[in-house]
């Protein structure tokens, strides 16, 4: 049944989203568009206008970041003794404020839902080499987007334009970097303290130190 | 009076009302609402990146501390998830169970729910009636996991073990005296699913002592009959799912819509409001408890016929048998890689939601192919609920603040994340 409903959303899509340039996975249960950023809002209004497609919903925005996609902690092939040390440290990245970032490096997925025909689908737009990332706001097009921009902002540095109140939302006021980023260390880079002589809270540098205790292993499935 | 023009108020995070750490920064024309600004993220924890760096079974704990009312329905939500990228069924007794703790769980929400609710509008009694309930719930959650809240019980593959066959018992001591001791332990006597079984004859008549407290009282309505209006359209605009989408007049749920697990296979109703307000919410919360007692009555049913497997034999996935172990080399190594390396899944991303108490509440994973999720996003319903309240309290007084910030049934723990 469901496979069903997802094939009659397939042909959909191929009869009102012809005219974009659009990469489309479909696995049975679950259709991903991968769309350039530019045509973002004109499809976006498309989904939700169509009345034979009708995403009423927009259930989700969040950001990825891909820097270290694929990339295992631990490439060799065979046990070595110095394959892989438990220790492995990632010194402080300070990033480079002109950067230009990979091609695919930062994603904005969107969850849509149609609450009438019961079918969901999942768009994907990459931000380009752009510093800082920028995509179109959706705000205008589903209210709901409001706070999952600000959370994708806030935690990966995404710019969206045109939302009426691009904010900080999840991390401490005053926070600096942005914590989701790859590049951005897991014990963070500042702590908090309260120093006994001055009588108050204050900030330095981390003292902990991020030991993984499982590395990463990626391993390819046996044919079978 | 001097015109002292508009007022900028504090409200939280550190405020009984405030249903955690919340803080509000309201602007106020003497005691009616303009405007409100919530501000969040002082619970903000980084579970999504802790996720990423750790293998997949490490995480499951970290569900149940983000929703830590309704923990098993979080936990489940990422065990599906990583269920389908594996592409692995698991036994249908387990599935039962899951759906048995899901509505336990459900009720275990909406009763701590109501108590707030209750609490915060003024109607003290109920909070500790509706404890009263919630404690023998927690029993079960103790019994099946070893642990009160954070169960941890859910694995992808089904759940760690089977029904206990006993339920833990009162014992005596110089507090508790022999006859009271047999008197608390009246429903104890027999299995888990006998002591729930207990539970969901008695139930429904402490609902309806709830519902004699609060369904007509004047005071109640007085705070909660169109407040918070909310109309359909506006609800799907704003992303409101589960029971505020439902109070609204709009029937979506998720269980019944895109059915998970063997809710298919189960009869119950889905209740929805007609005005959208906070008294409607409230009578479609009391319902869904009522609505959630027949389901778990119908999967003790099932259950104490149906003995099975819990959990998959593949021991990628799950750990062998601990006496087999004993003798057999092969489930040595098998339990060495499970529990140093974890499994790999396969290379994808899947969205899984389920109808979490609260609402939607789903889980986005990215997997790269490794024993970690390259991006762990979770969909927290509160998290769209809150982000309304601006339009929600719009020209209300202050005190609704109160009652809206109720009914959006916040929990911080999974807003935050």
């Amino acid at each position: 049944m469901v496979n069903k409903k997802y094939e009659q959303l397939n042909d959909l899509i191929d009869q009102y989203l012809n005219s974009f340039e659009i990469v489309k996975t479909n696995d049975g249960t679950s259709i991903t568009l991968e769309l350039k950023k530019d045509d973002l809002i004109e499809i976006c209004s498309l989904l939700k206008n169509t009345d034979a497609l009708n995403f009423s919903m927009l259930i989700d925005v969040c950001g990825v970041d891909y820097l270290h996609y694929g990339v295992g902690d631990w490439e060799t092939t065979k046990a070595t003794a110095s394959g892989y040390s438990r220790a492995v440290q990632q010194n402080t990245i300070i990033p480079d404020p002109d950067e230009k970032y990979q091609e695919k490096r930062f994603a904005v997925i969107y969850h849509l839902l149609s609450i009438d025909k019961n079918w969901r689908i999942r768009l994907k737009t990459f931000t380009g080499s752009e510093n800082p990332p920028i995509v179109q706001s959706v705000t205008g097009i589903w209210n709901s987007a409001d706070w999952f921009e600000r959370e994708a902002f806030d935690l990966f540095g995404i710019y969206f334009d045109g939302h009426p109140d691009l904010r900080r939302i999840l991390t401490d006021y005053g926070f600096i970097g942005h914590p989701f980023r790859k590049d951005f260390p897991l014990a963070g880079n500042l702590e908090v303290f309260h120093d006994d002589l001055e009588q108050k809270v204050k900030y330095r540098p981390v003292s902990i130190t991020t030991r993984p205790t499982v590395p990463k292993v990626i391993r390819k499935k046996k044919n079978s | 009076m001097a015109d002292s023009g508009n007022l900028t108020l504090n409200f939280g995070p550190q405020h009984p009302a405030a249903h955690g750490v919340l803080r509000l920064i309201m602007e106020m024309d003497g005691e009616v609402i303009h405007r409100i600004d919530p501000h969040v993220g002082l619970l903000h924890r980084g579970t999504e990146k802790l996720a990423e760096t750790k293998p997949y079974n490490h995480s499951i704990g970290y569900m149940d501390r983000l929703d830590y009312i309704s923990m098993m329905c979080s936990e489940h939500a990422y065990v599906l998830a990583i269920e389908k990228l594996l592409d692995v069924q698991p036994p249908i007794r387990a599935q039962y169970i899951r759906v048995m703790f899901d509505e336990i769980t459900r009720i275990l929400n909406h009763l701590l729910w109501l108590g707030c609710h209750g609490l915060d509008i003024g109607a003290m009694a109920l909070f500790l009636y509706c404890f009263r309930e919630r404690e023998d719930l927690m029993d079960c959650y103790e019994a099946v996991s070893g642990s009160r809240m954070h169960a941890t019980y859910y694995r992808p593959g089904g759940v760690y073990r089977d029904l206990p066959e006993e339920m833990p018992k009162y014992k005596a001591n110089q507090f508790i005296s022999k006859s009271k001791v047999k008197k608390l332990n009246y429903n104890r006597e027999g299995t888990l699913l006998d002591f729930i079984a207990d539970f969901t004859e008695r139930f429904p008549s402490k609902v309806d002592e709830y519902e004699a407290l609060l369904t007509d009282n004047r005071i109640w309505k007085q705070r909660t009959v169109n407040i918070g209006v909310v109309e359909p359209e506006r609800a799907i605009e704003l992303g409101f799912t589960g029971p505020m989408l439902r109070g609204s007049g709009v029937e979506w749920d998720l269980r019944r819509k895109e059915p998970y697990e063997v809710y298919d296979l189960l009869d119950f109703k889905i209740p929805i409001g007609l005005n959208g307000d906070c008294y409607d919410r409230y009578l479609v919360r009391v319902e869904e408890m009522r609505q959630s007692n027949l389901i778990i009555q119908q999967c003790v049913a099932w259950l104490n016929k149906n003995p099975g497997p819990v959990i998959i034999e593949d021991n990628r996935l799950t750990p062998p048998k601990r006496a087999l172990m004993k003798h057999d080399m092969e489930s040595l190594i098998y339990h060495f890689k499970l529990f140093s390396e974890g499994y790999s899944v396969p290379e994808g991303e899947i969205y899984f939601p389920v109808e979490s108490p609260k609402g939607e509440f789903g889980v986005y994973i990215v997997s790269d192919g490794a024993n970690k999720p390259y991006r762990l996003k979770v969909r927290a319903p509160s998290f769209a609920h809150l982000a309304a309240i601006n339009e929600m309290v719009k020209g209300h007084m202050l005190a609704d603040v109160v009652s809206v910030l109720g009914t959006l049934d916040l929990v911080f723990g999974e807003l935050d994340r």
